[in-house]
């Protein structure tokens, strides 16, 4: 995908006279493959590839994205993008930033360890026959899957400032699930549905488990078709990392995008319950708290060094021992706001326009073996793995499903229990956060599918995390 | 486009070897896209886009590959070129797939529905002044859409449709707002204008002090955007054949158990009506309408080609993901300007908001009342209400607790822009229902 530079190249000399150009061209391979009820996939390719013009003239913003990356079509983009910078100038929402400072060059290729190709299509297939083979282990397992998805991604940006931007990774989605039927009842277990994604290749999947969970998934969809109902009650709550995941995501991190704060969300993905004032002063959390914007850790699905609009991506503490210190906001929210930010101004791909999107977003480890969460707990419930998930629109009124629980009595786990739900307030909740899992129990999660903006964007964000104990929860069951 | 996609299509026919076949989608839109915040311009832009998918097939062998398309008409038949290459070297060692079905009987076809798209500054220029002293948010989304598929048989089906579609929020404080949308295929500034003045008009109800209310089941109307919410969800895996016969649909109970939902209930994708292409992916023509539940009772699954041979079924052009394009809920009797009235003491529900499943066995939803709700007390607005969850079964809401639908209905444009503009639309009435469970 060299050809991308070029671009950049071949869009300068044909780009409208203005008062400040970028362009972003942005390429992918993706390639699909899977068994489903024991018949394999048809493989399937996508190859995405495209440019979008963004041009600032007198206070007005316009973007033109085009699939045409000729001389002759890069330049009817430049000029759709003036057009609309033009209607759009004394009409914006607030004065534009100014770009300074010196022409950044950055040129990066990301290296797994075990690249996609190393393992040829023939032999990834035949493993993934393998695993699902391991999955439909008893004939009530009705429904069963194995897939495996990777994108080889590269986007280049370059500005009339003289920045140049090249960044290119991998991103791999692997999937697993059983579900297990008996009459009108059906249970399912997967490799951690929909939250499980890490940039790199293959060796991300030996760090997932990935090739040794079908024969536990098949054999907890069977348990959990036999299991009775979650309890109802007040109780401790201890949160796998694959639930944490998603907790983090929803109270945590879209109300702390500061585009929502600032209202561009409002129509769609919603408001906040955070305000601009909050910031330097409001206690989010226990004292455990500590969450941070971290795109520089490896295989986390949004780490990179630059982010869509040219700012330098580094680590920064959003919440620091509850305290709510910086919220999620890039160059343009920044400005608005006057407030400070992080470097999260992301697009979902070429034909859509930058906006404040989370990146990773992560829990800091706390102190606690696993165990020694367990021991905290007299009288509680485990859960694992998100199944559903809801909020209101200013990120407060929460509830979440998981696809399994297990009681915890006195310190000890016990029975598994199924569909088991919880519900409670984010501005309270965080609150009552009374442990968390040390280093060696956090998990590099997230999720492929975060859903924002208008025109609509789903992108990939990262969570990591290890297991939350909470007090005093609100937990029940189905039916 | 038509005419770039069908010489992409010549040229993947004369590309074929021996018993190779060849199945090509298309999806392209020229889109203004423009974004609105505090009654001003935040992002303003255009989107064109055009994307191929090409299918290979070899007897039962078959693969596919996605390519963009950049209108130039040499370099995108030499890209599809390449893609026959690239595909069948993947059909030399691919497995044969019995549950590969396509259509082998050409039937062509195409629509082009008129239109009278508003030039990008009349369209820009009439949201903003209709957001002129309120705080208004939104979206204005307009241009042509077109989809195509073209097959080795000869078969050639084309659509387009030039639409206009405006989702607006005006606010009055902090969660307090009225939401409006304004969709269709020939823009009419009065029309609009009109519609924007109803719901600003509406903010005045917003404007009392707000009421809380305790958790407990109420009695409530469902406008049909909040309709829309519910049927969304049993869209999720409710309506799809695979769904149904690996018992992961939401519905099990009506299909094990025989359970049903109240007799004025009928469900059906309603294809002649909706405004999504009548052409499915592996080529079948859409049927004019498929019932899913009749009178309350379920009657049918969409059935896509590849479940349909994988589960001995008949195939009727569903898409693979088995759900409705163009949802029906068929109207019932209550007249709109006896909603309050029939309400009695309540809340008027305008939108619901971020739906899922908390136990997707018994069909039961928990979600958020989202926008303008409000308490009501003996068929009088009295307050608007702060947002409250809901957790509740479909088999009450729509069933035994079902009160009224109403005789009017609305045509729901999906405003979804994911990856390309949405032509999915359903058409709802609104719905009384009692003992609605609020939980938080």
């Amino acid at each position: 995908m060299s050809q991308t530079a070029d671009i950049a190249a071949r869009f300068a000399a044909v780009a409208p006279p203005c008062d400040f150009w970028s362009l972003r061209v942005m390429g992918s391979r993706s390639e699909h493959l899977g068994v489903t009820r024991g018949v394999i996939d048809p493989v399937a390719l996508s190859d995405d590839f495209g440019a979008m013009v963004t041009v600032h003239a007198g206070g007005g913003l316009g973007y033109a994205a085009t699939s045409d990356v000729s001389a002759s079509g890069l330049a009817r983009a430049g000029r759709d993008a003036l057009a609309w910078a033009n209607r759009s100038a004394g009409r914006m929402v607030a004065p534009l930033p100014v770009r300074s400072g010196a022409p950044v060059h950055h040129d990066t290729e990301d290296t797994p360890r075990v690249a996609w190709t190393a393992v040829s299509r023939g032999d990834k297939i035949a493993r993934l026959v393998q695993q699902a083979a391991q999955l439909k282990h008893r004939d009530t397992i009705a429904d069963w899957s194995a897939e495996l998805s990777f994108t080889d991604e590269e986007s280049v940006q370059a500005t009339s400032a003289g920045d140049f931007i090249r960044q290119r990774r991998g991103i791999v989605i692997p999937g697993l699930s059983a579900s297990a039927s008996d009459g009108s009842e059906t249970q399912t277990r997967t490799l951690g549905r929909g939250g499980v994604i890490r940039q790199g290749g293959l060796d991300a999947l030996e760090d997932l488990g990935f090739w040794t969970a079908a024969p536990r998934i098949a054999d907890e969809a069977l348990e959990l078709l036999a299991a009775p109902d979650c309890p109802t009650g007040a109780m401790d709550l201890l949160l796998a990392p694959d639930q944490m995941y998603i907790q983090i995501h929803e109270s945590i991190g879209h109300p702390l995008e500061l585009d929502r704060i600032l209202g561009d969300e409002r129509n769609y993905a919603g408001t906040s319950f955070v305000t601009l004032d909050m910031f330097g002063s409001y206690q989010y959390g226990s004292s455990l708290l500590n969450v941070t914007f971290d795109p520089g850790v490896a295989g986390e699905a949004a780490s990179y060094a630059f982010d869509d609009e040219g700012m330098p991506a580094e680590k920064q503490y959003l919440i620091r021992n509850g305290l709510l210190e910086r919220p999620l906001g890039g160059a343009f929210s920044q400005t608005r706001a006057k407030a400070s930010g992080v470097a999260n101004a992301r697009a979902c791909s070429w034909n859509r326009p930058a906006i404040d999107r989370m990146a990773n977003l992560n829990v800091e480890a706390g102190a606690s073996s696993f165990d020694g969460l367990v021991a905290q707990v007299e009288n509680g419930i485990v859960m694992e793995t998100n199944v559903s998930w809801s909020i209101d629109d200013s990120r407060n009124k929460f509830q979440f499903g998981c696809e399994r629980a297990r009681l915890i009595k006195n310190g000890l786990i016990g029975a598994v229990v199924k569909n088991p739900n919880y519900r409670g307030i984010s501005a309270t909740f965080w609150r009552n956060l009374k442990g968390l899992g040390n280093a060696a129990t956090v998990q590099v999660l997230g999720t492929p599918t975060c859903g924002k903006g208008e025109p609509n964007q789903a992108i990939r964000v990262g969570h990591a995390s290890p297991p939350g104990l909470f007090a005093d929860v609100q937990v029940f069951g189905g039916g | 486009m038509q005419e770039h996609f069908l010489a992409v299509a010549d040229a993947l026919q004369a590309q074929l070897k021996g018993d190779e076949g060849y199945l090509a989608r298309f999806s392209g839109e020229t889109s203004d896209f423009v974004r609105f915040n505090r009654s001003a311009v935040r992002q303003a832009g255009a989107v064109e886009q055009r994307y191929l998918t090409l299918e290979l097939f070899r007897g039962k062998r078959h693969a596919s590959q996605t390519l963009t398309l950049s209108g130039d008409g040499e370099s995108d038949q030499a890209a599809a070129r390449h893609a026959v290459t690239t595909l069948r070297d993947i059909l030399a060692d691919a497995a044969e797939d019995p549950h590969f079905l396509i259509n082998t009987a050409p039937q062509s076809t195409t629509r082009t529905l008129p239109s009278a798209v508003a030039r990008p500054e009349e369209g820009v220029d009439a949201v903003l002044a209709a957001g002129a002293g309120h705080d208004m948010v939104g979206f204005y989304a307009a241009g042509p859409m077109h989809h195509g598929f073209a097959n080795s048989f000869g078969q050639r089906n084309w659509d387009t449709v030039q639409a206009f579609n405006v989702d607006l929020s005006f606010y009055l404080r902090a969660d307090k707002a009225v939401k409006m949308t304004h969709a269709g295929t020939a823009w009419d500034a009065k029309a609009f204008a009109a519609k924007a003045d109803g719901a600003k008009g509406r903010l005045a109800a917003l404007a009392r002090p707000a009421q809380t209310i305790t958790p407990g089941g109420y009695r409530v109307y469902l406008a049909p955007a909040a309709v829309e919410e519910v049927m969304s969800m049993l869209s999720w895996g409710g309506f799809g054949l695979a769904g149904h016969r690996t018992a992961t649909t939401p519905l099990i109970k009506m299909v094990e158990q025989g359970v049903t939902l109240n007799a004025s209930v009928t469900l059906s994708e309603n294809n002649r009506d909706g405004v999504a292409p009548g052409f499915q992916n592996e080529g079948f023509i859409k049927p004019d309408r498929v019932t899913l539940i009749e009178a309350g009772r379920y009657m049918d699954t969409l059935a896509s080609p590849r479940s349909a041979a994988e589960f001995g079924a008949v195939q009727n052009g569903a898409d693979a993901h088995e759900s409705p394009m163009s949802l029906d809920l068929a109207p019932g009797t209550l007249p709109a300007a006896d909603i309050l009235e029939t309400l009695g003491t309540g809340i008027y529900i305008g939108n619901l908001w971020y739906l899922n499943y908390s136990d997707r066995n018994a069909c039961r939803l928990t979600g958020m009342t989202r926008f303008a709700t409000f308490w009501v007390e003996n068929g009088e607005i009295a307050a608007p209400l702060n947002v409250m969850r809901f957790d509740d079964t479909v088999y009450r809401l729509l069933g035994d607790n079902l009160v009224a639908l109403t005789a009017e209905r609305d045509l729901l444009l999906s405003t979804d822009t994911y990856e390309a503009r949405s032509t999915r639309s359903m058409r709802m009435p609104g719905a009384i229902i009692d003992d609605f469970k609020m939980t938080l």
